[in-house]
């Protein structure tokens, strides 16, 4: 499935307009078209506004919390919030756990999976169909039927207290969509490239590495993507095998960020729920387009 | 040529270290959570063979049934809301905004690749009572309304949920379904215009058919990922008030972890696991059947 975000359709508007009838049809129009327009901004304010909630928040002190109406500006706007998340609540140890584990694991995920697809889509073996199948039954399989069973072999590996065990269960979980996916673009490479490669001399490797990845290179990068938001964003596999609190990501980490201090201190929540969601958006605001395609092409995959 | 692609070793070490790790991370651990469903015990206490009494107590289980519930009633109502909702941006899209969507399309897309947890934290606060009043309460009081304890009841807690991950996956939907909408061939729309279809009329007798495989996967996609929620309740009511809005993937996750019943537990896992199967082969089936109708 591909997607043409930039596509416009011209399929509802009218396609001739005399010049005199122009001024009246276009009070009218715009009559017709003011239902959508109020939509749209309610949509924009629904969308928008938790966000801009909690920004405000960030900088609230914990009385403004209490007693002030939720839509009073913050009295200050000093970073005292922010530093005491980063100084008492550890966020920037969360923060670095979270890179440790996610940027090896995507690295991992996907020189595996290219292999794997280059193997599975352009060499041509027998069984590679029932391999792929294999592969794709993954997909489907929850993460919680496996981690009883991981958790018992990290445990006498004695990887417990380590990034290792996030690492380890990431790769593997990335592996069927991310072999899937790699397999499909390789699909679309034109068999005729790898001969021509092949009559030059090269051989099965240097035909991988020298000739597919540099032609996949788009599809790695919308891959490597997609892997890490659902890994960064993931609670479940670090929820289960982190148990140390100098070990939490950052989802683990927010997650207890209000148990600390037993009541809620609000100002430092904020304040981390909001260098959480700040980061993301500004990714995302880079490689919007990118981010969308790659999402949307995996889940239909998925 | 087919002799280098056909090269047995070079197959070896380019699927080598995906199979290998897919094989001894996820396939051995499937079978070997299934072989634990027998059991009782965990391993630390030492294991125990009990046969099938472990889904005997899942069927006997109040709790378990429960959980069952919540996570099928979860899963319909955000499915069909998510789809419906992104159908209808979608429609938008295509149709209303044309050239300038592209603003309105990134900016509905936001929430989706936001963190759940700082969402569901997030909303938790927006919809607080006490002991600070959170935005949506302090409008209810405005609106002359009482102080609504959110969490405090089944019922609301279940549509804060379901609003908030609408609010962080409508987006999505919407730009999937818009990918199958904007696929459709402009003369297709056009004649149906000439021949007399507008509004309403035109979107159920021309777009939706046309677009319905796009809006299958969806479907699809939807069920499978709402069947396995987990991050978003942790975060946002933790199960609660009591087991209210726990889904199976929450009980399991305890049974686990907080009681340490591996045996109960990988039960608990393998009927989830059962669901996503029998719900992605149910619907499959349907709409192979629907397509081949129309």
């Amino acid at each position: 499935m591909t997607l043409d975000i930039d596509d416009a359709r011209t399929v509802a508007m009218p396609s001739v307009q005399p010049p005199a009838a122009g001024r009246r049809r276009g009070a009218r129009r715009f009559l017709r078209r003011l239902p959508v327009m109020i939509g749209l901004a309610i949509l924009v304010i629904i969308v928008a506004y938790p966000l801009i909630w909690m920004l405000l928040g960030s900088f609230k002190t914990q009385s403004e919390f209490l007693s002030e109406p939720f839509w009073a500006l913050p009295q200050q706007w000093n970073l005292d919030n922010y530093i005491e998340a980063f100084v008492d609540g550890g966020l920037g140890t969360y923060i670095r756990n979270s890179v440790i584990a996610v940027f090896p694991s995507i690295i991992l995920i996907v020189l595996f999976g290219t292999a794997a697809g280059f193997a599975l889509e352009v060499m041509v073996w027998r069984g590679r169909g029932v391999v792929l199948l294999m592969f794709l039954a993954g997909i489907m399989i929850p993460v919680q039927m496996i981690l009883l069973p991981l958790f018992t072999i990290y445990f006498r590996l004695h990887l417990t207290g380590t990034l290792w065990p996030l690492i380890i269960t990431y790769v593997a979980i990335g592996m069927p969509l991310t072999v899937f996916m790699m397999a499909t673009y390789f699909r679309s490479v034109p068999r005729e490239v790898f001969e021509a490669a092949t009559i030059d001399g090269a051989n099965i490797y240097r035909l991988f590495w020298s000739i597919g990845m540099p032609l996949v290179r788009n599809a790695i990068f919308t891959v490597a993507l997609v892997q890490f938001f659902f890994i960064w964003n993931d609670l479940l596999v670090a929820l289960t095998f982190v148990n140390t609190q100098d070990l939490r990501t950052i989802q683990v980490g927010l997650l207890n960020f209000t148990g600390q201090y037993g009541a809620i201190d609000y100002g430092p929540m904020f304040a981390g729920i909001a260098v959480n969601v700040v980061g993301t958006l500004i990714l995302y605001l880079f490689l919007n387009q990118q981010v969308m395609k790659g999402l949307t092409a995996g889940s239909v995959k998925g | 040529m087919q002799r280098m692609l056909g090269d047995w070793r070079a197959v070896a070490v380019l699927l080598g270290p995906a199979l290998t790790v897919y094989s001894v991370v996820m396939l051995v651990p499937i079978f070997w959570s299934t072989g634990y469903t027998m059991f009782d015990g965990n391993a630390i206490r030492g294991f125990e063979f009990v046969g099938f009494d472990n889904f005997i107590r899942f069927f006997q289980d109040p709790t378990a049934w429960q959980t069952v519930g919540f996570t099928i009633r979860y899963a319909l109502v955000l499915t069909i809301l998510q789809v419906a909702c992104g159908y209808g941006l979608a429609l938008l899209y295509v149709f209303y905004l044309k050239r300038g969507g592209a603003l309105i399309r990134t900016l509905v897309f936001f929430p989706v690749i936001l963190p759940t947890v700082a969402v569901a934290l997030l909303f938790s606060r927006m919809f607080e009572a006490a002991p600070a009043v959170g935005p949506i309460n302090s409008i209810i009081m405005f609106l002359g309304g009482e102080n609504v304890d959110w969490f405090g009841q089944s019922g609301s807690s279940f549509w804060v949920i379901i609003l908030m991950d609408l609010w962080r996956s409508m987006g999505f939907y919407a730009v999937l379904l818009y990918a199958g909408v904007v696929e459709i061939p402009d003369e297709l729309i056009e004649s149906a215009r000439i021949d007399g279809a507008s509004g309403w009329r035109l979107i159920r007798s021309i777009v939706v058919p046309l677009s319905l495989p796009v809006l299958l996967s969806a479907l699809i996609f939807s069920i499978n990922g709402t069947l396995k929620v987990f991050d978003t309740i942790v975060a946002l009511t933790n199960g609660g008030p009591g087991t209210s809005t726990t889904p199976l993937t929450v009980y399991m996750f305890r049974t686990s972890f907080s009681f340490g019943e591996y045996g109960y537990g990988s039960t608990v896992a393998f009927m989830l696991t059962l669901l996503c199967l029998l719900v992605t082969l149910f619907i499959f089936n349907s709409t192979r059947r629907d397509l081949t109708k129309g």
